[in-house]
């Protein structure tokens, strides 16, 4: 592997921050990935000093409006007619600090997204100087801003907010009227523009024109009235709107979805994965009191760098839908979790071989498709999945709408053409042959399978919500999403990734894998683990893509681990 | 040690002369009334050791008194509150519940832009500590000087939206501080914002 080569020693350059040398590289990655001098903010970011910003940000073009991110540097003198650099009496070399050229006792404050390093600068971070620099930048900020925090959505998580506690002043020196600018403007289907708290910073313009290709927003008007806009008559609406809300600073780019549900700081952060298609965007879900509010990126540059798609942002609300499967059923009615699973190992345990048929979901997690996959071996059973294509874009979003197709393949469930053994099942149903089905997550009376069929055989189904097949289930089982549990889902690229539980699930639903473990112990007698960790690790143990990328739970870390496909 | 009781008598022990004996306190009481210090407090004007007749006569709360907290209106009868949840956040007993607006704001006026759309403070576990009042920045929730808090459910005593308005009111502390030169200008925030942007000349 590539990664494994020995890569050549990086070139650095020795800077100074407040007072502490820093030894830096001298190229850094821009905001494409390509390598670009360093600048003070990332060096100053290496020496553990965050320079407060509001325009620069790590994926999109630097264009240093916003001011906020004024240092006071000092630089080594330029060589005289003598080729030598100017000195201190012990030698050193002659640091100058920079300072107005008409007014020389000015201290003169550069940008630190914009500004280079070079060898022996000085760079004042936390001088009085820099931080009367930030001061004056930030009253500057807030002449025209509202400082309608009670009802913004963005306090709590607002830049404007956080440097003005940390570096602004209480009091403004400015007396007039604010100049007062739309609000509450629809610039989209999904986006509500509140110009007065826009600081112009343009982070939404940059990412929409070069992220997205979309070149659909700018500035008008001159001066003070300066607003962002789209162009007259049209919409903002691409698939990628809503990071602009993420990206934005303040709270002028509210998203509609999540205007005014719950204010920030009530939300617990939970790191989960996407589910809307095979990419796999990392994400954090924000809940609170068991009620799911949000999905926000979660920076991960392997997979979705700091973005996600709308579409997939907005994916969640059937979570907390009120007609969710809470009760666990058998033929007769309401059961219990104890006596159905008895019944169904019961079943399974006397079912002749080759007389079960497995259909799984891909949006299933790798230990539940693996446990299935364990049960199916043992019943010589005849498995497989249903696939789920919807639209590709040029971004992330991609065909496969499932999203752990990969993880089906990898554990056996299905072949890498996924859904050709349904008509095989079909007939086996037809003839006779199957007499049990058991389908997770998926209405198969949609795939070819009719009622009039599922009639003929015993049918155990798990699932999250109703549907024509949970109807006519002889046990149903209620399931959990993927925000009710634990697990990790393989992308399309073969990165493994864990999520984490947020939400408690309704009523009798529990997590597939814990039903699942106790379902394949008693029907097969191989133990499992009662944990997830234990069932993931000795997953990684069993199937050979994860064994060869030896994969443990605790090495999968926040961001996942790459497997060969 | 252990202490010898005193022998009874026959007539101790019939009690009917100590019963007697009380009688004869609460009549000699009963009959020199006038002579009594109390009859003449009450009739210099201090009637402060007679029994109060609560609930019809109650005590002057004194100013500062921390009663039950309700929502204040201002001086157009306006609804103060914005829904920031800053209360909800700072209550230590977890008595307020704030429902968000959601999308539409749940505005009643123009220039409006965000209001609860439920407010629920439950009475019954409110400590009248005065978070509330002191975090909320709009000066929409006052604690007022109630202090006897009936109900015959618990369901009665979580107070919402349209009962904690009515039991607050307009209430002077919420709007009356701001006046300038001791003329009272009032806040009508959204209305002075609106009139200030309506007056701002169109820029293109």
């Amino acid at each position: 592997m590539a990664s494994k080569d020995i890569a050549p020693p990086v070139e650095t350059v020795t800077v100074k921050v407040d007072g502490r040398p820093v030894e830096v590289p001298r190229m850094m990655p821009n905001w494409e990935g390509n390598p670009e001098p360093t600048t003070v903010l990332q060096a100053c970011k290496i020496a553990g000093i965050e320079i407060p910003h509001y325009c620069y940000h790590p994926k999109l073009p630097v264009v240093g409006n916003c001011r906020m991110c004024l240092v006071h540097v000092g630089m080594p003198g330029r060589p005289g007619p003598d080729g030598k650099s100017p000195e201190n009496e012990d030698g050193t070399p002659k640091i100058f600090p920079m300072q107005l050229p008409y007014e020389p006792q000015t201290p003169r404050g550069v940008i630190g997204c914009a500004t280079t390093i070079i060898p022996g600068m000085e760079i004042y971070a936390s001088s009085p100087e820099t931080k009367e620099m930030r001061e004056s930048v930030l009253e500057s900020l807030l002449i025209n801003h509202p400082l309608d925090c009670s009802i913004c959505d963005q306090a709590g998580e607002c830049k404007l907010q956080e440097y003005s506690y940390d570096h602004g002043q209480a009091e403004s020196e400015f007396e007039e009227f604010k100049v007062h600018k739309p609000k509450a403007v629809d610039l989209g289907p999904r986006i509500t523009l509140d110009a007065e708290r826009c600081i112009l910073c343009t982070r939404c313009i940059r990412f929409t024109k070069d992220i997205v290709g979309d070149d659909s927003l700018g500035i008008v008007n001159r001066g003070g009235y300066n607003t962002i806009s789209t162009f007259p008559g049209e919409s903002f609406n691409n698939n990628y709107t809503l990071n602009t809300v993420d990206i934005c600073p303040v709270g002028a780019l509210t998203s509609d979805d999540f205007r005014f549900q719950m204010r920030v700081w009530f939300l617990k952060e939970t790191k989960s994965i996407c589910t809307d298609c095979g990419s796999g965007c990392n994400v954090m879900i924000g809940s609170r009191e068991n009620k799911m509010y949000r999905y926000e990126p979660r920076q991960n540059d392997a997979v979705n760098g700091h973005w996600m798609c709308d579409s997939g942002r907005l994916n969640y609300k059937w979570i907390g839908r009120g007609d969710r499967l809470s009760i666990i059923k058998d033929r007769k009615g309401k059961t219990s979790w104890p006596i159905a699973l008895k019944h169904i190992s019961d079943h399974l345990v006397n079912a002749d071989k080759g007389s079960v048929a497995i259909v799984a979901s891909a949006r299933q997690t790798n230990e539940e498709l693996h446990l299935l996959s364990k049960l199916a071996k043992h019943l010589d059973a005849i498995t497989d999945s249903i696939p789920r294509k919807g639209k590709a874009d040029h971004l992330m979003m991609i065909e496969d709408r499932n999203t752990n197709t990969t993880g089906a393949q990898l554990v056996g469930i299905t072949s890498k053409r996924v859904g050709s053994k349904l008509s095989i099942i079909k007939k086996g149903i037809e003839s006779g042959k199957v007499k049990t089905l058991i389908v997770f997550g998926e209405d198969i009376t949609k795939h070819g399978i009719d009622t009039e069929l599922l009639k003929k055989v015993t049918l155990i189904v798990s699932d999250i919500l109703p549907n024509e097949t949970t109807k006519v289930a002889d046990f149903l089982l209620p399931g959990c999403a993927h925000a009710e549990k634990r697990g990790t889902f393989t992308n399309v690229k073969g990165r493994v990734q864990k999520f984490m539980k947020a939400l408690e699930p309704p009523g009798d639903a529990l997590s597939e894998w814990e039903f699942l473990h106790e379902l394949t112990h008693n029907v097969s007698g191989l133990n499992g683990f009662k944990t997830i960790e234990g069932l993931f690790n000795q997953m990684a143990g069993e199937v050979e893509a994860f064994r060869d990328a030896e994969l443990t739970w605790a090495k999968l870390g926040d961001h996942g681990l790459d497997v060969e496909l | 040690m252990k202490v010898e009781r005193a022998k009874l008598t026959w007539l101790e022990r019939l009690y009917i002369p100590s019963i007697l004996n009380g009688f004869k306190v609460t009549l000699r009481h009963f009959f020199s009334w006038k002579r009594s210090e109390v009859y003449a407090e009450k009739q210099s004007g201090y009637a402060a050791k007679l029994t109060m007749q609560y609930p019809e006569e109650k005590w002057p709360v004194p100013n500062g008194y921390r009663g039950a907290p309700y929502l204040v209106k201002d001086e157009d009868k306006n609804t103060k509150c914005v829904s920031c949840q800053l209360c909800e956040f700072v209550c230590p007993p977890k008595a307020i519940r704030i429902t968000p607006p959601g999308q539409s704001g749940e505005v009643d006026r123009e220039g409006a832009e965000k209001m609860p759309k439920e407010f629920d403070i439950n009475m019954l576990r409110c400590i009248y500590c005065g978070f509330c009042q002191e975090v909320c920045p709009e000066e929409a929730i006052y604690l007022l000087k109630d202090y006897a808090i009936t109900g015959e459910k618990r369901e009665d005593l979580i107070y919402n939206k349209e009962k904690l308005l009515s039991l607050g009111g307009k209430d002077k502390r919420a709007y009356d501080h701001h006046s300038q030169d001791g003329v009272t200008e009032g806040i009508k925030k959204w209305e002075k914002k609106t009139k200030e942007a309506k007056a701002q000349p169109e820029f293109h």
